[in-house]
């Protein structure tokens, strides 16, 4: 009983950060179509930007949760900024081509990033610096810790900021109205371009603070680490219903889940031929099976039902 | 009429698509404060000359002067910006957002703050979105759907979802308004209501281009009419003139073999 607290307990934490992520996915997949492969990499970059701020603001004397905020407001202005050249000097050029040559370059892009990230900051493990002090707490046989509790808080405020932005501001509801219908939007005035621009950095800065997050999380940040984690959370808005925002979110939760009672059970379940580092197979095979049965998602709608 | 000041001129528009000539160099004028009729037969031309005007597509020769300006419409929400707004014959609602917010989209082209308002909430933003909102509460209740603010668009009714329509083009302020085929499958009762509406509209100022199929209707509300026959024009006059021109009457039924 308490290794299925406990694994629900991680998963939720594991699957806040796959929902913050996958929201990045979603909001630039709803309104334009296009999967933004290098997203996983504007996370990564996110989490060494704040790697950065954050050591240097510690050394010199500033109280580590202070410093975190520094962090995550240096993080998300990078990312944002990183964002917004992305589409505007990788995508915009090709938003008339077919559908390929975005894709393409979206995995280029991320190549180029990853090289840049092992350029400045080398290519070795990082360790990131603890925000807060790590307490642990314990409930009915399981436990967590004061830094899991951070997360699933700050991913739930985050994503409560969207959902206000996306449904109670001009801006969201020149996204909703461009994401059903660009060209009749267009004619209301509203300006595709600056729509699209707002999509990515919106994205990027949750991928930013998704980025510290894993960094205050697992303590260790790497160059590499965009790749599993931005395809992890694309399975999630996939599992979602891409396109749809609250899907991207049960998504990346479900996602969460689903690996960490896996990885609880995998044991148990192969009588020990294979072990918790396996987790992985599970949300590819989520990925799979939603392919095959559901391409739509669990929330999504059917295609060409978009107005 | 004739000594109004010029709004719309459209000089030589030509499309087309490949070997198909939608529109033949038509030229046209519509004058501030009328309603302009344009009609003709399915296949025209008529929809594709509203497409060239609002920027969904680029006339393949000739183009437009608006307001004394030449009109570049390479972008759609540069027409509306310059005071340009139309309806469609197929109605294209956003379908999943409320009827008070799609009018409020529609207020997007008047206003100003744009994402680091929308992220950062300053009095500005606030107050600029609190007049969005009233102003669209208001043009509900001028086209008198007020009482289905709240429903999706795509759950109201096809006569509320056409009014719904032009609530939202008469949110970009236009001084154009372009209706196409606002009557189509409306039944008696509801033209009349609509041409109650387009009267008012044109009261208050407003110009429009109107597409209509039902005659009574474009000879009754318009001050001129332009008949369009396979994208070239035929006619531009006042309506009894266009009534019994055998131009217009052979577009429309042919001539005996």
């Amino acid at each position: 009983m308490d290794i299925l607290l406990q694994q629900i307990i991680n998963g939720l934490v594991q699957g806040s950060i796959y929902a913050m992520v996958a929201l990045g996915y979603t909001m630039v997949y709803g309104i334009m179509g296009l999967i933004n492969f290098a997203h996983g990499e504007v996370v990564m970059i996110g989490t060494l930007v704040a790697i950065s701020i954050v050591t240097l603001l510690v050394q010199s004397g500033m109280p580590p949760a202070l410093a975190g905020a520094f962090g995550v407001a240096g993080a998300a202005l990078v990312c944002m900024a990183l964002g917004w050249s992305l589409e505007r000097v990788a995508y915009r050029p090709l938003r008339q081509a077919q559908r390929l040559a975005p894709l393409i370059t979206a995995i280029g892009c991320s190549i180029v990033l990853q090289n840049l990230a092992m350029m400045i900051w080398g290519r070795n493990y990082m360790t990131f610096p603890p925000l807060i002090e790590k307490t642990q707490f314990e409930f009915a046989g399981a436990s967590f810790t004061s830094v899991q509790v951070m997360i699933v808080t700050v991913a739930a405020l985050s994503m409560s900021g969207l959902l206000f932005l996306v449904y109670r501001t001009k801006l969201g509801m020149a996204m909703r109205a461009t994401a059903q219908n660009p060209a009749v939007a267009g004619l209301m005035g509203v300006n595709a371009n600056r729509v699209i621009s707002s999509a990515f950095v919106v994205g990027s800065a949750l991928g930013a603070v998704a980025g510290v997050m894993v960094g205050t999380y697992y303590e260790i940040a790497h160059y590499q680490m965009g790749f599993m984690l931005g395809l992890k959370a694309f399975t999630a808005a996939v599992l979602g219903g891409i396109g749809n925002l609250a899907g991207a979110m049960a998504g990346g939760v479900l996602l969460g889940l689903i690996e960490a009672l896996g990885a609880g059970y995998i044991g148990d379940l192969t009588g020990g031929f294979l072990g918790s580092h396996y987790q992985d197979i599970f949300a590819f095979a989520v990925l799979i099976i939603v392919l095959m049965f559901r391409p739509s998602g669990l929330f999504g709608e059917k295609t060409g039902d978009r107005a | 009429m004739s000594d109004l000041p010029v709004l719309l001129e459209a000089r030589a528009v030509a499309k087309h698509f490949g070997g198909v000539k939608a529109l033949r160099d038509v030229s046209l004028t519509i004058r501030q404060g009328e309603v302009y009729g344009l009609i003709g037969p399915n296949g025209a031309g008529k929809t594709t000359f509203f497409n060239c005007m609002t920027g969904l597509y680029v006339p393949d020769g000739g183009g437009f002067v608006f307001a004394g300006a030449p009109l570049v419409a390479d972008a759609p929400h540069r027409a509306a910006e310059r005071g340009i707004a139309r309806t469609f014959q197929n109605i294209r609602l956003f379908g999943n957002m409320t009827a008070l917010e799609n009018v409020m989209v529609g207020r997007h082209v008047r206003t100003r703050a744009g994402v680091f308002g929308a992220i950062l909430r300053n009095g500005a933003t606030r107050d600029e979105e609190a007049a969005i909102r009233r102003r669209a509460e208001e043009l509900l209740h001028y086209v008198g759907i007020d009482d289905r603010a709240d429903d999706l668009a795509k759950n109201l009714s096809y006569g509320d979802q056409r009014r719904l329509e032009i609530a939202r083009a008469l949110a970009t302020e236009p001084k154009l308004l372009c209706l196409d085929e606002p009557a189509a499958g409306m039944n008696g009762t509801e033209t009349e209501e609509l041409r109650v509406l387009i009267e008012g509209i044109r009261a208050d100022g407003t110009t429009i281009l109107l597409i209509e199929h039902d005659v009574k209707l474009v000879m009754g509300l318009c001050d001129r009419v332009a008949v369009l026959d396979y994208g070239a024009l035929v006619i531009e006059d006042v309506p009894a003139v266009v009534q019994h021109d055998p131009r217009v009457i052979e577009a429309y039924i042919g001539v005996a073999a």
